[in-house]
């Protein structure tokens, strides 16, 4: 058997080593990524995937706590990945999100994994799009995946999610500004959290009527509810409503053939794009033109858009002779 | 090191120190030369602290302890991490761990000791010259 044979049975199998160690081979883009994947991806689809996001100190990371300690005692599994941004300076990131779950830390059917955004030329979408299904083919009931909810990144892992959660809490400045376009539209529950707090309910009120103004008629209303995820209170209902909506998904069989679709066929694409841009790139690297092109766009002869349109076109005048 | 490779160290407070200011210094410096700390807060078990490491998957874990219980402390972490397959991980640690106690410290596997005064570049230096070399 060869060692990403091996890892993928480990992680079938439900193996916490062979978990770890796969989301490094995935967060490190190892050639056995794709390997790994190839094996396992027959086994995923069975999880809840849950997307919590919301700004800097809203309390996600305590809200999960609970939310998780929640599904623990209805005898659930979790699997959480947090995810925190990397320095673009640097290169390196602060994963402090542990903190508020370590007490989760020792129950067996729970695993937490902390990742950076890593500033990845494909965006970090796919990383944790991809430890997520980790997470999900080792058996996990309920994967919980936590950004922060600014910037288009965080729109863009909140996808990998069936279920997205936004969590605001009040004082984090203008209610309706505080909550970005983009991550307000996706929202299928929004929690105010801190609720004991002044402007709770003025903030509740803000995003319901925001809410209204999209005229639309959905088959999901998105509720907006209270938490203190500090003592625990509203997280019961939290929770129910969280189940609600899988089963609102589940039970729309039509609604749930054509999610899935379109999310099949959006992973199709974002992995074609992923190949090509990174193959026809170290390509044109290749023949000799590129590095001249980028000394004409330093010294300003020609702008970025005609040199990419020069390269293109001889690549596939090339191709096609 | 691969471009999309990241060393992920966990800075762990053993124990039943009261403050981490020292901790959280280290893991900035760390963070600021370009790797991946996962800090978990005070007072962690070392059940908590190799199970972070194992979940984590980290390259290092540096502990933090200022109380004198290392001499307990660490013989259990290091006896954990044998017991869940982690003796790849370079251990080192901090604080207030007094001379003597140092060579004892070693012997249980722990590769050094930055006790006050060390410099991050010290310690960054120490990390990145000597991190473990995975397959």
């Amino acid at each position: 058997m060869t060692k990403t044979e091996e890892l993928a049975k480990g992680v079938l199998a439900g193996n916490r080593r062979s978990v770890a160690r796969a989301i490094t081979t995935i967060e490190n883009n190892d050639p056995e990524a794709q390997e790994l994947i190839a094996r396992i991806y027959a086994h995923t689809g069975k999880a809840h995937i849950i997307g919590l996001t919301g700004a800097g100190g809203a309390g996600k990371s305590t809200l999960i706590e609970k939310i998780v300690k929640e599904y623990r005692r209805r005898g659930r599994t979790v699997g959480v990945v947090a995810v925190d941004p990397t320095s673009p300076f640097t290169g390196g990131a602060f994963l402090g999100d542990r903190i508020r779950m370590q007490e989760l830390c020792t129950d067996e059917g729970v695993f937490i994994r902390s990742m950076a955004t890593r500033n990845y030329a494909g965006g970090i979408a796919r990383a944790t799009k991809d430890a997520v299904k980790v997470l999900d083919a080792a058996g996990k009931d309920v994967v919980i995946v936590e950004t922060v909810g600014a910037g288009q990144s965080e729109v863009e892992i909140i996808k990998v999610a069936q279920t997205i959660v936004v969590v605001h809490a009040p004082g984090l400045g203008d209610e309706i500004q505080a909550i970005k376009a983009g991550v307000m539209e996706i929202a299928d529950i929004f929690v105010v959290n801190k609720a004991d707090r002044e402007n709770a309910n003025k903030a509740v009120i803000d995003i319901q009527s925001n809410l209204q103004m999209n005229n639309k008629e959905i088959p999901w209303k998105p509720p907006v509810l209270k938490t203190i995820a500090l003592t625990g209170e509203g997280i019961l209902e939290l929770v129910d409503k969280i189940e609600e909506h899988r089963c609102f998904l589940e039970g729309d069989l039509e609604c749930r053939r054509v999610s899935l679709r379109t999310k099949a066929e959006a992973e199709l694409i974002d992995a074609i794009r992923e190949r090509v841009t990174g193959s026809l790139i170290e390509k044109l690297k290749k023949e000799g033109k590129f590095d001249a092109l980028v000394h004409e766009i330093m010294e300003k002869k020609t702008d970025p858009t005609s040199a990419a349109e020069k390269l293109l076109k001889k690549a596939v005048h090339d191709a096609e002779a | 090191m691969r471009k999309d490779r990241k060393i992920r160290v966990l800075i762990a407070k053993p124990g039943l120190d009261s403050h981490d200011r020292g901790a959280k210094v280290v893991a900035r410096a760390l963070r600021d030369a370009g790797m991946e700390v996962i800090y978990t807060g005070l007072r962690q078990t070392p059940q908590q602290i190799v199970e972070t490491a194992l979940q984590e998957d980290v390259d290092v874990i540096g502990l933090s302890i200022l109380s004198g219980a290392h001499k307990t402390l660490f013989p259990r972490i290091m006896r954990l991490l044998r017991e869940q397959d982690l003796t790849d991980v370079m251990v080192f640690a901090g604080g207030i761990i007094p001379e003597e106690d140092v060579v004892k410290m070693k012997k249980l596997g722990i590769k050094e000791i930055f006790g006050p005064g060390t410099t991050t570049e010290t310690i960054i230096r120490y990390v990145l010259d000597n991190l473990p070399r995975r397959s």
